[in-house]
């Protein structure tokens, strides 16, 4: 008897303890939550953390989930910045009016192979065949006589919509198999012979090779310029509404301060060093 | 006098303590109740949104091929075929090792042996998905690439990984099947002359039958539910598998791959239910063929 007493108002407890928190975190307007994308997870982390040595007042949480949660979090009000690595407007059933776009930084993304394919540089359109399955052997590019493995990511991630809106040209993509993270992706290509996917420039390493498409190489000078032209920008998205101290946090990571050392430091290119700038439609001004 | 008849007549601290006790219980039974039936109805809506709102297909959701609900291709036959090759594969290879694992520790194991044994079951029980998922990435898959070529991703590996984590769900569940076999039926087994393994086989392994295929069906049951390990390993490509090293999906797999990159109330959402539907409803159904096992099979 005692015991259920003890543990029904210790449940009773821990329930009024976390509705307490909960009720606090929607009140106290120093409390962040932000979720999205895992391609930028890495910046905004790094980023809280050195804004919250400086504003003790303030905590900020920051969790992945995708680029899809974070955008359908801030549609509904749930969170305090939803992070996406593709415009609101590019995913249907996203309300992109109650929404604020906040671009951070910007991602070059390259197709990369295992080395034994022996090949280091590809045309546009022969990139397109071989993502929709009209190249299915190496030796039709100029490498070995291997048959081609495709490695994609999956559907809806944000490097593979960027990905195929600047390769595919609206074409479809074969099916293939699918990984959930850049870094799968890279562990695959190293160890599987004849695969061909695409990171974000960050996850190269010298056991894949980067490929460059119509000799261009995929270098931040050329995304800058947009010669390389697979390209997106990291998109923090806020509500229209957003309180005090959530705009202060997104203004801190535009700042000079984060913009030239974390952003570099992490693989990412600085808004401010963009050359050019391109909309949701993929249109380049 | 009137003091003790008062006594008498009230409920006395003992039935008060009664009462409370089952106050208590009704109530954490009916929260459970209510958290089920809610989780049941909440999935079910969802799950069936796909055909309500978005004007799908059942007969297009179950027997067709192509999966891109991006693009209103909802066939999701690929995923529940690898389900169920993973699922039936690892079970095949599981349960001989299982019951051969029981039999010793019942059977033939001194005291401390079986202990022994009791003691790596409960902690192959307790290892994370995610750590098999890890092993499966780094061991599993790259052995199949070298045996057989390809990228090494597929149904074998995924029933390889399965494998071990059943393991331990159908051996430990056999092993309680076999210590309930009465004493008196080994004992009359060998007063008949029969030897050890004649006693085994004809007449203990007989006796637990029913409850080595609740086990078996348990473990399949755990196998199909499986998400994390599997999704590391199968290659995660929606699509028919042609043969045991081809990337495919589970629907656990596409599930946890998908979630994070669709909208609510979307198509490629709703799509997402349903698989998750599927999965409550194969639950469903194996927890009745364990019902129904546990009803037929008993020796008469």
């Amino acid at each position: 008897m005692k015991k259920i007493l003890i543990l029904v108002s210790s449940l009773l407890l821990a329930g009024v303890f976390i509705a307490g928190c909960s009720s606090k975190s929607a009140s106290d307007s120093s409390k962040l939550t932000i979720v999205g994308s895992t391609a930028l997870q890495p910046l905004v982390e790094q980023a809280a953390n050195n804004y919250q040595d400086e504003n003790s007042g303030t905590s900020i949480t920051v969790q992945g989930g995708g680029s899809g949660t974070g955008l359908s979090q801030i549609s509904n009000g749930s969170v305090s910045v939803g992070n996406s690595d593709v415009f609101a407007s590019q995913v249907s059933g996203v309300n992109t009016k109650k929404i604020v776009d906040n671009k951070v930084a910007v991602v070059g993304i390259t197709p990369v192979v295992n080395p034994d394919t022996g090949v280091k540089n590809l045309t546009m359109q022969q990139l397109q065949d071989i993502f929709t399955g009209k190249i299915t052997n190496w030796n039709q590019v100029g490498g070995k006589d291997e048959e081609i493995t495709i490695i994609n990511r999956a559907k809806g991630s944000g490097t593979r919509i960027t990905f195929e809106q600047n390769v595919l040209d609206g074409k479809s993509a074969i099916k293939a198999q699918e990984q959930d993270s850049n870094g799968t992706v890279q562990k695959l290509v190293s160890s599987t012979s004849g695969a061909i996917s695409y990171v974000s420039f960050s996850y190269v390493n010298s056991k894949i090779q980067a490929v460059s498409i119509d000799n261009v190489k995929p270098t931040d000078a050329n995304v800058k310029t947009n010669a390389w032209k697979i390209w997106s920008y990291e998109h923090m998205y806020t509500t229209k509404n957003a309180d005090a101290s959530t705009k202060k946090f997104v203004k801190y990571v535009k700042s000079d301060k984060v913009q030239k050392t974390l952003v570099k430091k992490l693989g990412y290119i600085a808004i401010k060093d963009m050359k050019v700038s391109k909309d949701a439609n993929n249109q380049i001004k | 006098m009137d003091e003790i008849k008062d006594r008498l007549l009230k409920p006395s601290k003992a039935t008060h303590e009664d009462q409370r006790g089952k106050f208590i219980s009704y109530l954490s039974i009916g929260l459970i109740a209510v958290l089920v039936i809610s989780i049941l109805v909440f999935i079910t809506i969802h799950g069936l949104a796909m055909f309500t709102q978005n004007g799908m297909k059942i007969s297009d959701f179950l027997f067709k091929t192509d999966w891109n609900p991006g693009k209103k291709l909802i066939g999701a036959l690929p995923m529940i075929v690898t389900s169920f090759g993973v699922t039936l594969l690892s079970a095949l290879i599981a349960t001989p090792f299982a019951i051969a694992v029981a039999l010793f520790m019942t059977e033939f194991a001194p005291k401390r042996g079986a202990k022994f044994l009791q003691v790596i079951i409960e902690l192959l029980v307790g290892i994370p998905s995610v750590i098999y998922g890890l092993i499966g990435l780094a061991i599993v898959v790259p052995a199949v690439r070298t045996i057989y070529g390809g990228t090494g991703f597929g149904i074998l590996a995924g029933a390889i990984v399965l494998f071990v984590m059943v393991l331990p769900t159908i051996t430990s569940l056999t092993v309680d099947s076999l210590k309930a076999v009465p004493r008196h039926y080994r004992q009359a087994s060998l007063a008949l002359g029969a030897t050890r393994w004649q006693t085994i086989y004809k007449v203990i392994l007989r006796a637990a039958t029913p409850g080595i295929l609740t086990a078996v069906v348990f473990g399949m049951a755990r196998a199909f539910g499986e998400a994390l390990a599997v999704q590391m390993v199968i290659g995660n490509a929606a699509m028919l598998p042609q043969n045991l090293t081809s990337p495919s999906a589970t629907l656990t797999s596409q599930l946890t791959m998908g979630i994070g990159n669709t909208i609510m109330g979307t198509l490629p959402n709703n799509a997402l239910w349903s698989l998750a539907l599927l999965l409550l409803i194969m639950s469903l159904v194996f927890n009745l063929v364990v019902k129904l096992i546990a009803r037929k099979g008993r020796i008469k």
